[in-house]
């Protein structure tokens, strides 16, 4: 009964979705101010319905009920609970489902906190999320319905990949969605300008935030599914340039572009075409990221449907080739008004862009060429992560060197001399710490050069934040005019020295060591400088799979530094073996240990010191957190128009 | 930089103003800016038809990211010759000793930066101490950085060449990496698999090859 309740409440959600797709744009045409307010109505009505929808899933999970096949192929009655919970978006049909949750979740928050925006700018927006949520809960009716029943139920269900039952990517898909489903705010902001042949101020007020709140959220998506890949496949690294992995890469690149481009829209009225193109650009990459994955172009390994794939692949080209076309008919409305010299802060930020753009083009040549070479041409082509690291390296050490210079110039015309001699600090400190990390690791180019550069961001952070603050001109006054900076100002600082700190900790990976040894138990290894002893291998049990754990002594000069409990787990519902790898961490760095095979007593297991390692995601973090700061600031919450000669007064352009 | 003086439109016939002439200097033409506007509706078209060209393919089995059937099956290796690889401790790899082996061998391609050739990893370590020859060739990879790979993760490889150009791939016909082909006793390619090895590739596929080429006489 729930399971056809919740299967109801998603065709519900279709069919609201299909009047919040018409009505409000409709309304907005024709000056009608019923119609319009409709749209509000309607996407919380969709909310409510796919709530209901996506509530009947995770109960159907919850209580296990193995007549949904959905249920049945995906979990299993021994689940602990939260992946029970969980378990609703580890499969492709929730997925789905959580995928138009969340778009529902932005059409509301567009009804309930953009009732300050003009209200065709607000129906045009509601109504192209409405159109986008047509598609996908098509999709999911027509192709993946998850409420599919079963006769006669099986005992108990497969169980959920081994690999998923985890807290780190349970947690990884619905942050990463609600990055990529962020941008479909920004990608109907962009339509609805294009529609209204308008883009000034106030939208690219209006589309900060929503870009903001996605970046951050992807960002945090990303460093969980890297933290998650680091210490649950244990394999010791963080980051392989793997196609699933770029696909969510590419949006958040553009999506760092967009966040900055904005700004010139805000501030100075510039760039308004290119800011639009980006916008619609992150949107079509993130949908291209659920393309890629859910289609089985990458890999069909995965069996899955073939129509599935065309169905995506349609939706795909109706969106972004509609927003495309658009886009070409009526951008050339968006004249540009704001001036400036190159050596500017629009200067800086259209270095910005160019730079991640082409990061992002090289990345998606590198990710898409080799499936079109086998198509197109038949020819087989492998890329790896030495093509990514050699094109994206040039792009990224100009990036962060103007990364720390931009935030000091100021708009319109900048003396780059004078932004440099505040810098004068922060360059010494840099160039200390690359002499520093070629004295004491030897001559290893690249990780002097990452904590050149991690030294580089956070002093500049510092330099913009004390030049903002006067700290080194007016001391007595600093603490007032810190109080008096916009969180905006904080919020950018924050998120330029959280790259530093991900820099860092990346640079420190560079330094790991690793060894794979055979020990007896009793027998101790060195590696950097620790002593790492096998005590024993043992047995152990879980709620739904057994392991051998051996227990690792770590110490340092005669002192415990700590206990290390690898694990090799088996899974009986699925019959998969995943490896646990025990890992201390501290600041300075990880030690991390994965147990192998165990042959006559011998176990062989690898360990790897991997220095500052938490920081790539301590620094992931930090960057969010910049994104939050920036969030709070007033102008944002208050983006209410206010009006006209206010803002205009404020700001003399 | 105005671009084109055009009076704020009202409605969408001033959206098309394709030939309002020479544009003062300095300003791009109108069609070239509405040109560059239709960029991305071209490109995105063009993927559009390559992904649907991919999805054709996957059904009518003309694109198979895994598991291509490899022209050599049946056939004797592609001439070659690599060099070792420094430091490994084993001898190079040559066509000479997949000639006539005797016993079913197995030749696997990896890589140290390729991703699911550490997946596949153990499952190689798991065939060598079961008694079945692994080959190495490593792939586009440099010495160091292959050798790292196998001290890291231990090596099963009797013999390994380095093919750092990759040129012996293309002989070969590789896919990408990782890639096993099964040469029986008598130098014959019988089996590949393009992709990670896999508990049920082994299970499967490559177990009862190795049962049936070890029973045939060479």
């Amino acid at each position: 009964m729930i399971p056809e309740l919740g299967h109801f409440a998603l065709a519900l959600a279709l069919a609201l979705a299909l009047a919040q797709s018409t009505l409000p744009i409709l309304g907005a045409q024709r000056h009608d101010a019923r119609l319009m307010t409709a749209g509000a109505l309607l996407a919380y009505g969709q909310l409510l319905a796919v709530l209901a929808g996506f509530g009947a899933l995770m109960w159907s999970f919850v209580v296990s009920d193995t007549t949904v096949s959905n249920v049945v192929a995906n979990s299993h009655s021994a689940k602990p609970l939260l992946y029970k919970l969980t378990g609703t978006w580890g499969n492709h049909e929730g997925s789905m489902v959580l995928w138009v949750l969340i778009l529902a979740l932005c059409g509301g928050a567009v009804a309930g906190f953009g009732r300050n925006l003009p209200t065709a700018l607000q129906a045009r927006v509601i109504g192209v999320l409405g159109l986008v949520a047509v598609g996908f809960h098509a999709f999911i009716l027509l192709t993946s319905n998850p409420f599919r029943r079963i006769w006669p139920p099986p005992m108990d269900g497969q169980g959920l990949n081994p690999l998923l039952q985890d807290p780190g990517l349970a947690f990884h898909p619905p942050l990463l969605y609600l990055g990529y489903v962020g941008y479909a705010v920004t990608f109907a902001f962009a339509c609805a300008a294009l529609i209204e042949g308008r883009v000034d101020a106030a939208w690219g007020r209006w589309v900060r935030p929503w870009a903001l709140a996605a970046w951050s959220f992807l960002t945090l998506g990303i460093a969980l599914g890297s933290w998650w890949a680091y210490y649950e496949l244990g394999w010791g690294g963080y980051w392989f340039w793997d196609p699933v992995e770029n696909a969510s890469f590419l949006p958040w690149l553009a999506g760092t572009a967009l966040l900055h481009s904005a700004i010139v829209v805000e501030k100075r009225e510039a760039l308004k075409v290119w800011t639009v193109l980006l916008a619609l650009l992150a949107f079509a990459l993130s949908l291209l990221g659920t393309f890629l994955v859910r289609s089985g172009v990458l890999n069909s390994v995965h069996a899955s449907d073939p129509a599935r794939g065309v169905f995506i692949l349609g939706l795909l080209m109706a969106y972004v080739g509609g927003a495309f076309a658009l886009f070409a008919w009526r951008a050339g409305r968006l004249a540009p008004t704001g001036l400036f010299a190159p050596i500017s802060r629009e200067g800086a930020l259209v270095l910005n862009n160019l730079l991640l753009c082409s990061i992002c083009a090289v990345v998606l040549v590198g990710t898409l060429y080799p499936m079109f070479a086998d198509a197109l041409f038949g020819t087989k082509i492998s890329v790896g992560p030495p093509f990514f690291n050699t094109a994206a390296a040039p792009l990224a050490i100009p990036l962060v060197a103007a990364m720390a210079v931009g935030p000091m110039l100021p708009w319109k015309r900048a003396d780059l001399r004078g932004a440099l001699q505040r810098l004068w600090w922060a360059a010494l400190l840099a160039a200390g710490a690359l002499l520093l990390c070629l004295a004491l690791a030897g001559e290893r180019v690249w990780p002097a050069i990452g904590f050149a550069a991690a030294v580089w961001l956070v002093a500049g952070a510092a330099a913009d934040l004390a030049d903002r603050t006067g700290l080194l001109r007016r001391p007595g006054q600093a603490w007032n005019r810190a109080r008096g900076l916009p969180r905006a100002a904080w919020g950018a600082a924050v998120a330029h020295a959280g790259m530093g700190v991900t820099i860092a900790g990346i640079a420190g990976m560079g330094l790991a060591t690793d060894a794979l040894v055979s020990l007896r138990p009793g027998e101790a290894h060195r590696l950097a400088g620790y002593e790492w002893r096998l005590e024993g291998v043992r047995d152990v049990a879980g709620p739904n799979w057994s392991a051998r754990e051996a227990r690792v002594t770590i110490r340092r000069d005669g002192a415990a530094v700590a206990v290390l409990e690898p694990q090799r787990r088996f899974y009986p519902a699925g019959r998969q073996n995943t490896t646990e790898a025990a890992i201390h961490a501290t600041l300075s760095a990880d030690l991390y240990a994965v147990l192998g095979e165990e042959r006559d007593g011998v176990a062989v297991l690898r360990l790897h010191h991997n220095p500052l390692a938490p920081w790539i995601w301590l620094g992931a973090a930090v960057m969010a957190l910049g994104g939050a700061l920036s969030l709070s600031d007033r102008r944002m919450r208050v983006s209410a128009p206010a009006p006209r000669p206010v803002v205009r007064g404020g700001a003399p352009a | 930089m105005s671009k084109v003086a055009q009076p704020k439109g009202l409605d969408r016939g001033t959206a098309a103003p394709a030939g309002t002439g020479a544009a003062p200097a300095g300003t791009r033409r109108p069609w070239r800016r509405r040109a560059l506007l239709l960029v991305p509706l071209g490109l995105a078209a063009g993927a559009g038809a390559g992904f649907y060209a991919m999805l054709r393919g996957l059904q009518t089995g003309d694109y198979k990211p895994r598991g291509v059937p490899s022209a050599l099956i049946g056939k004797p290796v592609p001439d070659f010759t690599l060099p070792p690889l420094d430091g490994a401790d084993r001898p190079a790899l040559a066509a000479a000793d997949l000639r006539a082996p005797g016993r079913p061998v197995l030749v696997n391609f990896f890589a140290s930066w390729c991703l699911p050739c550490v997946a596949e990893h153990p499952m190689l370590v798991r065939l060598e101490r079961a008694g079945v020859p692994v080959l190495g060739v490593a792939y586009k990879d440099r010495p160091e950085d292959a050798l790292g790979f196998l001290r890291r993760y231990g090596n099963p490889y009797a013999r390994i060449g380095v093919d750092l150009p990759g040129r012996v791939a293309i002989e070969w016909g590789l896919y990408g990496v990782p890639e096993t082909y099964l040469v029986d006793g008598g130098g014959l390619i019988r089996w590949r698999w393009a992709g990670p090895l896999t508990e049920e590739v082994l299970a499967r596929d490559l177990e009862p090859l190795l049962k049936r080429h070890a029973a045939a006489p060479a």
